[in-house]
């Protein structure tokens, strides 16, 4: 490389130099640093548990990361493409390596990403997590509705599609979710709570989740199940303690909740057909 | 066959004489065996399909332009994404990728007469086309076409829940579309071993045949898997075993640990072939040669290695995968990426860029593989993986992976059209179809980024509790009708431009040895063959003043 030589002053005006410099990188970082709520949202939401509120401040950091690389290789792309448009027909220098400069981009993004694997570890740990549980829930998923049961206290919340079962859960508890199929993967997704597992047949997947406001949330089979896979609707709705015990109290021993019985296919079908296929619900 | 090879030797052959070589017309497509028509069927019969998962596309953005979308029933709507996905992947994106312009371009970059087995490349070509109409026949079945979507998760697709011949044909075709994929790979590995011309070292092969070789052994490990699989997917449904199924003591997630066992892979078999269109069509385009060349292929070579052990990533939701394993391993791969799309600028950087549509399809390539890199990057995180798992950020994120690859393969059939037909498409026609393209690709993938991010599912056929989502939904449908006109644009092109605007032999300048012949080339491609001593044998031949420098040294005129 070839460094022109410094000017007399140079060296004198150098640390000036830096500290104006200095002054235009760390003021920004450290008020991010300071507070991940000054980022934008990236189109995300806190949710309504604690972990979900954690995987929001992962995503903004994650969609910073990105925001800068993305720009600063747009820019790049776009410099080259005004700067260097063909003007004659003379042929240009024929380089062809520069190493340090193909290190750099080599190590660069490796050290971001590092980054990025240990922030994510970080989270991920903590949602996986086993806490100690105070309130458990049995969730079975099947073609096409939910089954929600509340072991110990024989209460029990059934409905299919569009019927829209209701998990009632106490706000501020850690909610211990055994998550079941009868029949085909599901998915469980509830949007407010950043957080979908699969319901997998032949495998009893658990995880623990916080809610942290009460409210309703709505929730859906994010997993391909077959012919009414987009009607495969559920609820949550998170209530303060005292309520989840009157509303279990008030339901102890009805064995089915939302629906009286398990609605037969030929029932499901109308239900479906009057309003979206305007057909049998066959074909 | 030697003395092919030898630039020395100048053969007496002329197009007369190569007439005699066999029939012509539709016997000669019933029963060819040379590299360059079959090429051109694979190519023909990949944008065909191309075209008719297009359709299936259009159908499925005009049934989500309303909440209560009536085109289609509930049931059509899960056959239409099946096949759309299918058709996509199994029947254009791959065999375009590996069998169309590779075939044709691959043994003509390293000097070779044909393919190292020509009649095995007349047998793949035959596989996928009986394939893909076996797999396509289902919409002609009672039951209709296969429904289980694209990965036929287990025990979705078991006899009980997909009964019908759909779901067989399905199978059927797949099977045959991935022996054909194998007999290729195994074919392009032998031509690039065996025949290249003399002086056509490893390292001094075009980076599209390095991609191509890298490619053809990800398939030789990849595809056997998927055989298997579907294999045992056929003995379950018909033969009584129960791999996949709880009730015999089957495990169903062991399905998708074989389909992404090869479906990982596969992202990379699709992808390395279009980068290497790109890695062709920038460096001619600006008159350099590629910026980093053999970080390049180092960066190929390490994105083969970490996509056999990704797979899981497509499985982070389903609590039974070892999440930081398979979530480092992901990222990873974001390095060697942006090895490759830094090496692309480089290689513009203080190049002489020439407009052309195909370097205009490459840079609109760079630009949404880009922002399709970056959102793969959030999905390898697993706790942002888990909130948006088959929602449409997922969605929204492999269609900017693959409308890039569609803008790669555009860039790949304006550079080479000319050497395979020996006319250029017009250009003008050509920009317009990029920048319909282009802008509805972005058009089309960034509201999908925000549905996903809002919370909606994929492979919804309706969403009546969600009538906020249906204005992006809307701005989503109009991205596709402009990705549709861009396809309509091309068909015009291509009969506009039917035997008018001859190319000659070399019409862009080109750095490889098919710029070499003529244009299209003659019977076993090549009368002569210059010296090779660089990866740009082509450019040394006419600018033998302009070799390529080593770092840090300058052309003399500029000391």
């Amino acid at each position: 490389m070839d460094t022109p030589a410094l000017p007399p002053q140079g060296a004198a005006n150098r640390p000036r130099g830096w500290r104006r410099y200095r002054r235009f990188v760390a003021l920004p970082l450290a008020a991010l640093a300071l507070s991940g709520c000054t980022l934008p949202t990236f189109g995300v939401s806190k949710g309504a548990t604690t972990s979900s509120a954690s995987v929001f401040h992962l995503w903004q950091w994650f969609s910073l990361a990105a925001a800068i690389i993305g720009a600063f290789t747009v820019v790049l792309i776009v410099w080259a493409v005004l700067r260097y448009r063909r003007k004659g027909e003379a042929i240009p220098e024929q380089t062809q390596y520069h190493l340090p400069l193909e290190l750099i981009y080599t190590i660069v993004p490796l050290l971001i990403v590092i980054g990025l694997f240990a922030a994510s570890m970080v989270v991920e740990n903590k949602e996986v997590a086993n806490p100690t549980n105070n309130v458990q829930v049995n969730v079975n998923a099947f073609q096409w509705g939910w089954k929600f049961s509340y072991p110990g206290s024989d209460v029990v919340v059934i409905g299919e599609t569009t019927q829209d079962p209701v998990m009632v859960i106490p706000v501020n508890t850690n909610i211990h979710v055994i998550l079941t199929s009868t029949d085909v993967v599901h998915g469980f997704y509830v949007k407010a709570f950043n957080f979908s597992r699969f319901a997998l047949p032949g495998v009893t997947n658990d995880f623990t989740l916080r809610p942290t406001q009460t409210g309703t949330y709505f929730g859906q089979c994010t997993q391909l199940c077959g012919l009414y896979h987009s009607l495969m609707f559920f609820k949550v709705r998170v209530v303060s303690q005292s309520d989840y015990q009157s509303w279990l109290a008030a339901h102890k021993n009805v064995a089915l909740y939302n629906a009286s019985t398990k609605i037969t296919d030929q029932q499901l079908s109308t239900l479906v057909a009057t309003k979206y296929t305007g057909t049998t619900g066959e074909h | 066959m030697t003395d092919v090879l030898n630039p020395a030797v100048h053969h007496g052959h002329d197009d007369a004489h190569d007439e005699h070589h066999g029939p012509t017309g539709i016997l000669k497509w019933l029963t060819t065996t040379d590299h360059k028509v079959i090429g051109l069927s694979y190519t023909i019969t990949a944008v065909l399909m191309l075209v008719i998962g297009g359709l299936f596309a259009e159908i499925i953005r005009f049934q989500l332009a309303t909440p209560d979308g009536h085109l289609v029933s509930l049931a059509q709507y899960n056959e239409l994404f099946t096949m759309h996905g299918s058709v996509m992947i199994y029947l254009f994106a791959g065999p375009f990728a590996f069998g169309g312009l590779p075939n044709i371009i691959v043994p003509i970059q390293i000097g070779a007469p044909d393919m190292a087995f020509p009649r095995l490349n007349a047998l793949s070509y035959w596989l996928y086309l009986t394939g893909s109409i076996t797999m396509l026949s289902g919409f002609f079945t009672s039951g209709g076409a296969a429904n289980f979507g694209w990965v036929a998760y287990a025990p979705l697709s078991n006899a009980v829940n997909s009964p019908g011949a759909g779901a067989d044909l399905w199978i059927g075709g797949l099977l045959l579309t991935g022996f054909s994929a194998i007999f290729t790979g195994v074919n392009l590995c032998a031509t690039i071993f065996y025949l290249r011309a003399p002086g056509m070292t490893l390292f001094r092969m075009p980076v599209f045949t390095w991609n191509l070789l890298v490619t053809a052994i990800l398939i030789l490990l990849a595809f056997p898997v998927l055989t298997a699989g579907l294999i045992m997917l056929y003995c379950d449904r018909h033969f009584g075993t129960h791999i996949f199924s709880v009730q015999g003591g089957g495990v169903p997630v062991l399905w998708q640990n074989i389909f992404w066992f090869w479906g990982h892979p596969e992202v990379y078999i699709l992808a390395l072939p279009f980068f290497g269109i790109v890695t062709e069509v920038i460096p001619v385009f600006s008159r350099k040669p590629v910026f980093g060349y053999k970080g390049m292929i180092f960066a190929t070579m390490t994105i083969a290695a970490l996509s056999l052990g990704v797979w899981a990533h497509h499985m982070f939701t389903t609590g039974t995968v070892l999440l930081p394993f398979f979530s480092f391993m992901s990222l990873l791969i974001a390095v060697p990426t942006g090895i490759k799309i830094f090496n692309w600028i480089g290689t513009m950087w203080r190049g002489q860029i020439w407009f052309s549509t195909a370097m205009l399809m490459a840079i609109g390539f760079v630009v949404t593989f880009l922002i399709g890199g970056l959102t793969g990057i959030y999905l390898a995180s697993p706790p942002l993986d888990f909130f948006t798992h088959d929602t449409y950020f997922v969605v929204a994120h492999f269609h900017s992976v693959v409308m890039a690859l569609v803008l790669a393969g555009m860039a790949g059939l304006y550079y080479w059209g000319p050497k395979i037909t020996g006319y250029i498409l017009h250009e003008g026609l050509g920009k317009i179809q990029f920048w319909f393209l282009f802008i509805g690709t972005q058009v089309f993938t960034l509201p999908m980024y925000l549905l996903g991010l809002y919370g909606m599912p994929r492979r919804m056929a309706v969403y009546p509790h969600n009538p906020e989502w249906q204005h992006l939904n809307e701005i989503a449908t109009l991205g596709a009708i402009m990705i549709g006109i861009s396809t309509i644009v091309f068909v015009i092109n291509v009969g506009y431009s039917w035997k008018k605007f001859p190319a000659g032999d070399n019409p862009w300048d080109g750095h490889t040895l098919e710029w070499f012949t003529t244009s299209p080339p003659p019977h076993h491609n090549f009368y002569r063959l210059p010296q090779i001593r660089s990866e740009r044998p082509t450019w040394d031949y006419n600018h033998p003043e302009h070799k390529a420098l080593e770092h840090g040294k300058h052309e003399e005129s500029h000391a």
